[in-house]
């Protein structure tokens, strides 16, 4: 491909053959990556590897793990209990599910903040808000799986989330029952859903890093390399920046696996599913509280999900919808101080969507959505009134200038 | 490649209408059995014989006191069963109907009036609704209370307040005595 000979024969035999130490070479040592990238960067490396632990925690747990209505709680409760390492392993995975959404969040905000989705990135943008979608769509199946009280009416709600639909809803809800209720059939199918979906979330991972590799990284400064003076190689640069965050980041995720392990999670879900009764106060798992808020801010059942659902799907169209030609905040004195304003409104919402309806609450949950949906047209016109701050010539003379200062 | 090798796509002078009939009619086979191939893998989705042979359920009724409730299981949910008291019919029947969010007579939703039968799932989001209890809230309108989105029913299980949008169902029942009933 690039023409490159490796030292090693037996390398260059089997690589004559497959080129896997040339794509290897292409994408660390060979792969341009903007000079003056930030610890926010360091975000994306961190998803993968908690995509990597979530696969490898969950095999090892449906190694003891029984997706039966009458036998999936106590089979979760033998893992805790009699199964060798079987807490640590549960705990892994329970947690490194927050922390799966914590680090990609961090990882949407960033691109929101440095214009990551604008042209020619649209394409990894939308990739990446698909994996977000699957990943939604796996832990909400993996949390009804300990088959408690808070697993049952979670997967009762948001299944009933589709016979808003007029006319076809109770058919689909019927259909992803399984039956007239959330039953057996519903958790069996949940588990294999559970089971596949992450390796769909891999293979687009990898199509996010193909799309990645070909436009190349956005950085802090927002304008695009323009020579060699402008990048470093990947690696050993930026593999050990990753490795180093890396280790940042497992002393916060091991600290909740150890010393707080069931702080993400509800008391209630330690009750075995009773589908006789409801528990006073449902609440969904942290990472959709915002959208949850959403959902109950709007008074008609059907408007409500659709504007559940808009508020994720619009991110699709962001590319469109922000008219300014200068991609990072840090040249866009407005946008910075709406961007942040839009991640508290996220924040607000999540707050209002943790609480039970009622009260002064449901007004400002309804603000908050406003909020949300207007930051969109409100950063269509921003793009054409701001006047944004001069850019420098290249990253490397931005680099070169701080560096003297 | 156009110098070393024919296209049989490029130059057709007669075949014409034959090799369209064979894409066409290719396609058209494709898409149909794929269709086909489809659909018993959704539809094993759907309820099993077995889910569906639970489908119907008797009830003996005459334990339950006037002004008392049962809960009762048909198709793995919850079935409210109320011995009305005079004052909550003649409450229900008080209403009415063009002030409802789903309009229904009270008659239309009772076989006999002093016996309320309905399906004990909130129409909003399928939560259990509060008021078998003696202790439970009930809400404004005397019937029931949904804990999760604030939903009331009154006497009659039909919406009145909070985002549910229609009356709580009522199953398809059958009084096989005066004091039993099949549901389903």
């Amino acid at each position: 491909m690039s023409g490159y000979k490796f030292e090693n024969k037996a390398v260059q035999w089997f690589d004559d053959r497959l080129p896997l130490f040339t794509v290897l070479r292409h994408s660390t040592t060979d792969y341009p990556t903007p000079r003056n990238l930030n610890y926010w960067w360091n975000f994306g490396s961190l998803a993968l590897m908690m995509l990597v632990i979530m696969i490898l925690t969950g095999v090892f747990l449906v190694m003891n793990y029984t997706p039966n209505a009458a036998l999936a709680f106590d089979s979760v409760e033998r893992i805790m209990r009699d199964v060798n390492y079987g807490w640590l392993i549960r705990y892994m995975h329970a947690n490194g599910a927050s922390m799966f959404f914590i680090v990609v969040y961090i990882h949407i905000f960033r691109g929101l903040y440095y214009g990551s989705y604008k042209a020619p990135r649209e394409v990894l943008w939308w990739l990446g808000l698909v994996i977000y979608l699957l990943m939604m769509a796996t832990a909400f199946m993996g949390y009804v799986l300990p088959w408690g009280q808070m697993s049952f009416w979670g997967a009762t709600v948001i299944t009933n989330l589709f016979s808003a639909f007029p006319v076809v809803g109770d058919y689909i809800v019927t259909l992803l029952w399984g039956g007239f209720s959330v039953a057996n059939p519903t958790l069996n199918r949940f588990f294999s859903l559970h089971y596949l979906l992450p390796f769909l979330i891999f293979a687009v991972v990898f199509l996010h890093l193909v799309a990645l590799h070909t436009v190349k990284s956005n950085n802090p400064l927002g304008i695009e390399m323009k020579g060699p003076q402008d990048s470093i190689p990947f690696h050993p640069y930026y593999t050990i920046k990753d490795l180093y965050g890396v280790g940042v980041f497992l002393i916060v995720y091991l600290a909740f696996v150890f010393f707080a392990p069931n702080f993400f999670g509800e008391p209630d879900n330690y009750i075995p599913a009773n589908p006789m009764v409801t528990p006073p106060h449902i609440v969904p798992e942290w990472y959709y509280l915002p959208f949850y808020a959403i959902l109950r801010s709007i008074p008609n059942k059907l408007a409500g999900v659709i504007a559940m659902f808009s508020a994720i799907l619009i991110l699709f169209f962001l590319p469109w919808i922000d008219s300014s030609k200068v991609k990072s905040a840090k040249f866009r004195p407005i946008f910075k101080q709406v961007f942040w304003i839009f991640v508290l409104d996220t924040i607000l919402l999540g707050y209002v969507g943790s609480q039970p309806p009622g009260g002064p609450l449901v007004l400002i949950g309804q603000i908050a959505t406003a909020v949300y949906f207007l930051f969109f047209p409100f950063l269509y016109l921003l793009g054409k009134i701001e006047k944004p701050r001069a850019l420098p010539q290249s990253i490397s003379a931005a680099v070169l200038k701080s560096e003297k200062a | 490649m156009a110098e070393t090798s024919t296209s049989p796509l490029a130059s057709p002078p007669e075949g014409e209408t034959r090799r369209d009939f064979l894409l066409y009619a290719t396609t058209a086979v494709g898409v149909a059995g794929t269709a086909m191939a489809i659909w018993p893998f959704i539809d094993s989705m759907n309820p099993a014989a077995d889910v569906l042979a639970l489908s119907s359920t008797e009830v003996d009724i005459s334990h339950v006191a006037v002004g008392q409730s049962i809960t009762v299981t048909w198709r793995g949910k919850p079935v409210f069963i109320r011995h009305r008291t005079p004052a909550e019919i003649a409450a229900a029947e008080a209403v009415k109907v063009s002030d409802l969010r789903d309009p229904e007579t009270d008659a239309s939703r009772v076989q006999k009036p002093e016996w309320l039968i309905v399906i004990g799932i909130c129409t909003h989001l399928g939560c259990v609704p509060l008021g078998q209890k003696p202790a439970d809230p009930r809400g404004e309108f005397g019937g029931w209370f949904c804990p999760c989105h604030g939903s009331q029913y009154d006497t009659s299980g039909r919406i009145r307040k909070g985002p549910a949008p229609l009356n709580l169902a009522v199953p398809p029942y059958k009084f096989l005595t005066p004091t039993s009933i099949r549901i389903g």
